[in-house]
């Protein structure tokens, strides 16, 4: 019971701040009795087992400094409809206009103004569906009180990416934005995310293709040393659908990213991956997946790679569930970490779950040093040490590169990951 | 070019001498061929020339162009002009063959205060060099060494000798694990880079490797040290007789 108490203090604590902001009156105030009803994480909530959800549930955001760096803006060279918020708010004069062919773009704070019936009814649908079998009332406590966020809605296949870019001006700025992406039948998008956004960071992002629609999610979180996040991606695939979400985390204090995927249409691909680089004992990293395969023939595939040095944490949960009837699932989880010293820590929780006769499911985690011999070869062949561990630690990465589709999106986060590693930290 | 004296080493770890005081002086552009029976230190000699981990050198000294290679980086050891074609070339997953060798050829230029060569250069001569040893444009893109066949690893050692042009060349047991074909296309390979400036130290369990890369000298090594030097026809004696005759000799 102690820890229930400690639950429903905490948050009382964080409620009593906020109060609920106006349009998407139903979903909001249900969303606040999901969470009332869970209330907000607790380290001792076996879901939170290896990371301790205090600075993400804390009444006041934890203070995190700006990183400031002469780098240009990710993805820069590609042509994109950009959409700045900085510390959560829409920043009209450096976005794009909302607009491209095969697109509509609004502002969820819009909403409230405009009828978009789609909006209305994904808003915290798929947020509320992935409550069970395990409870994500920071996904709620979003779904509750987010301040904004973008609605995507495809019709087509989309002429560019949509880039929801998170600048970080305030210490102490704590943000909870919630978007929506809907894929019609056969329609096809993709979302780039890039930036802290934050000192403290709730992200929701709820998306639903539809039959034969693609959907591609290439996002890098900032490099911010302090600054905390906790995301979440609500996906739910029809028949033949594509989902395809892969994630480039370096520094921050705390990051927490679920992706929980529902496989309702058969046929359907679901493809999730991460790389993450962690430097220092006050780095914590946490990919937490469920993907859920409820139809025939579905493919699933996660693919987490982590580099940890000077005791860097690194977790990983990762589940499969295959409902009855789901035949011919082939779900493939592999979750590695390269560790640069005995002080680093990699945590992983694989997981399959099957309920169907007839399906290929398979799980991996490693964690390891550096290969010596690679090492030695590159040496001999006259590179210094430590670019041959830079080296080495781009190609352990490289695995989960792969998964993003479009190669000018993948070509950039690798240069910026071998700039990085040349200039430290 | 090399020298080297009375060296001696041991394995780290374990209580163990492998080297026991080796001499050995290789002139410029002379190939010399180093045989002799398994566990008698050759491969060790290699490691402890090229600066792997794991050795610890007890005494003497080894010299390349007069400079002292044991204090050296393993880095530093190739960028002075030493190269090891390994026994066992490692496969690396996610390197590409192409970005390894460009990284390691202008880490040496860079070592040296050269200019770095232009990717347009650096392809041009990479194409030559390679079609020389028939290794294909997918052998250059694949990951370094993976999924390679005995033969290829081994073409592809010659190929990162033919880019690096060092001035002193080792090549570990480079014959084994190939077949007839694959030794001779890898021995052309090696002839073509022979110069008056750049030599050669060939280990080999077999005298046949010989046949094709004709040695100046040779040295029969057994327990850590060198005990016979002689001309080509002392690897035809260790071909015809093996090497107990040789090794009773010394006894």
């Amino acid at each position: 019971m102690a820890v229930a108490k400690l639950k429903s203090d905490a948050t009382e604590a964080r409620l009593a701040g906020l109060t609920l902001p106006a349009g998407l009156d139903t979903a909001r105030k249900d969303a606040l009795s999901r969470l009332i009803a869970t209330g907000l994480p607790h380290k001792r909530d076996e879901y939170w087992k290896y990371t301790d959800p205090a600075s993400l549930t804390q009444a006041d955001a934890p203070q995190a400094a700006l990183f400031h760096n002469d780098e240009g803006p990710m993805f820069d060279a590609i042509d994109r409809v950009k959409i700045v918020f900085v510390d959560g708010v829409f920043d009209a004069d450096a976005s794009d206009d909302l607009a491209a062919d095969g697109v509509t773009i609004t502002r969820l704070s819009d909403v409230a103004d405009a009828d978009i019936h789609w909006a209305t009814e994904l808003y915290g649908t798929l947020e509320a569906r992935g409550q069970t079998p395990v409870e994500r009332p920071l996904a709620a406590l979003n779904s509750a009180f987010a301040s904004d966020g973008v609605l995507i809605h495809a019709t087509g296949k989309a002429s560019k990416p949509i880039n929801l870019i998170y600048l970080h001006g305030d210490t102490g700025s704590d943000v909870m934005l919630h978007s929506l992406v809907k894929v019609d039948a056969g329609a096809e998008v993709t979302l780039l995310e890039t930036g802290p956004a934050a000192a403290r960071f709730n992200s929701v992002l709820e998306v639903d293709v539809a039959s034969k629609g693609a959907f591609h999610h290439v996002r890098s979180q900032g490099r911010d040393h302090e600054r905390r996040a906790v995301t979440h991606c609500f996906a739910r695939i029809e028949d033949e659908a594509l989902f395809k979400s892969f994630t480039l985390t370096v520094n921050g204090k705390l990051t927490r990213n679920e992706c929980i995927i529902e496989m309702l249409g058969d046929d359907a691909v679901a493809h999730v991956a991460g790389a993450c680089v962690g430097d220092g004992n006050d780095f914590h990293h946490d990919d937490t997946v469920f993907i859920t395969h409820d139809a025939l023939n579905g493919e699933s595939r996660q693919v987490f790679k982590k580099v940890l040095r000077n005791g860097a944490v690194g977790v990983f949960q990762g589940k499969i569930l295959v409902k009855a009837g789901a035949q011919k699932t082939d779900g493939y989880q592999i979750s590695q970490s390269l560790l640069l010293d005995e002080d680093s820590q990699f945590l992983a929780k694989p997981e399959l779950e099957i309920y169907a006769d007839d399906v290929a499911c398979s799980h991996g985690s490693t964690s390891g040093a550096i290969d010596e011999d690679a090492l030695f070869y590159l040496q001999s062949r006259g590179v210094p040490r430590q670019a041959a561990t830079d080296l080495l630690t781009l190609a352990f990465l490289a695995e989960s590169l792969e998964e993003i589709a479009d190669e000018a999106l993948a070509d950039d986060l690798r240069e910026r990951l071998e700039g990085w590693m040349a200039r430290r930290g | 070019m090399l020298e080297i004296k009375g060296l001696m080493a041991d394995l780290q770890d374990e209580d163990k001498t492998i080297l026991k005081g080796v001499d050995l002086n290789i002139g410029a552009g002379e190939v010399h061929a180093i045989m002799g029976p398994n566990g008698s230190g050759k491969s060790t000699l290699s490691y402890i020339l090229s600066g792997k981990d794991g050795y610890e050198v007890t005494g003497g000294s080894a010299a390349l162009d007069g400079d002292d290679l044991l204090d050296m980086e393993p880095e530093e050891r190739a960028a002075a002009g030493l190269f090891l074609a390994f026994q066992y070339p490692v496969e690396i997953p996610g390197v590409g063959n192409m970005t390894f060798l460009r990284t390691a050829v202008n880490a040496q230029r860079k070592a040296r205060g050269e200019d770095e060569l232009s990717a347009g250069d650096f392809l041009k001569i990479v194409r030559a060099k390679a079609k020389d040893l028939q290794i294909d444009a997918d052998m250059l893109k694949r990951p370094v060494n993976v999924g390679f066949s005995g033969g290829e690893k081994k073409r592809n050692e010659i190929l990162q000798m033919a880019m690096l042009e060092p001035k002193m060349c080792i090549l570990d047991e480079t014959d084994s694990g190939l077949d007839v074909d694959a030794m001779k296309l890898v021995a052309e390979g090696v002839n073509a880079l022979r110069s008056a400036g750049r030599s050669f130290l060939v280990i080999t369990h077999y005298q046949r490797l010989l046949d094709h890369i004709k040695p100046d000298v040779v040295h029969i090594m057994a327990d850590g040290r060198i005990i016979k030097t002689g001309g080509p026809e002392l690897a035809l004696e260790v071909e015809n007789n093996g090497y107990a005759d040789l090794l009773a000799e010394v006894v």
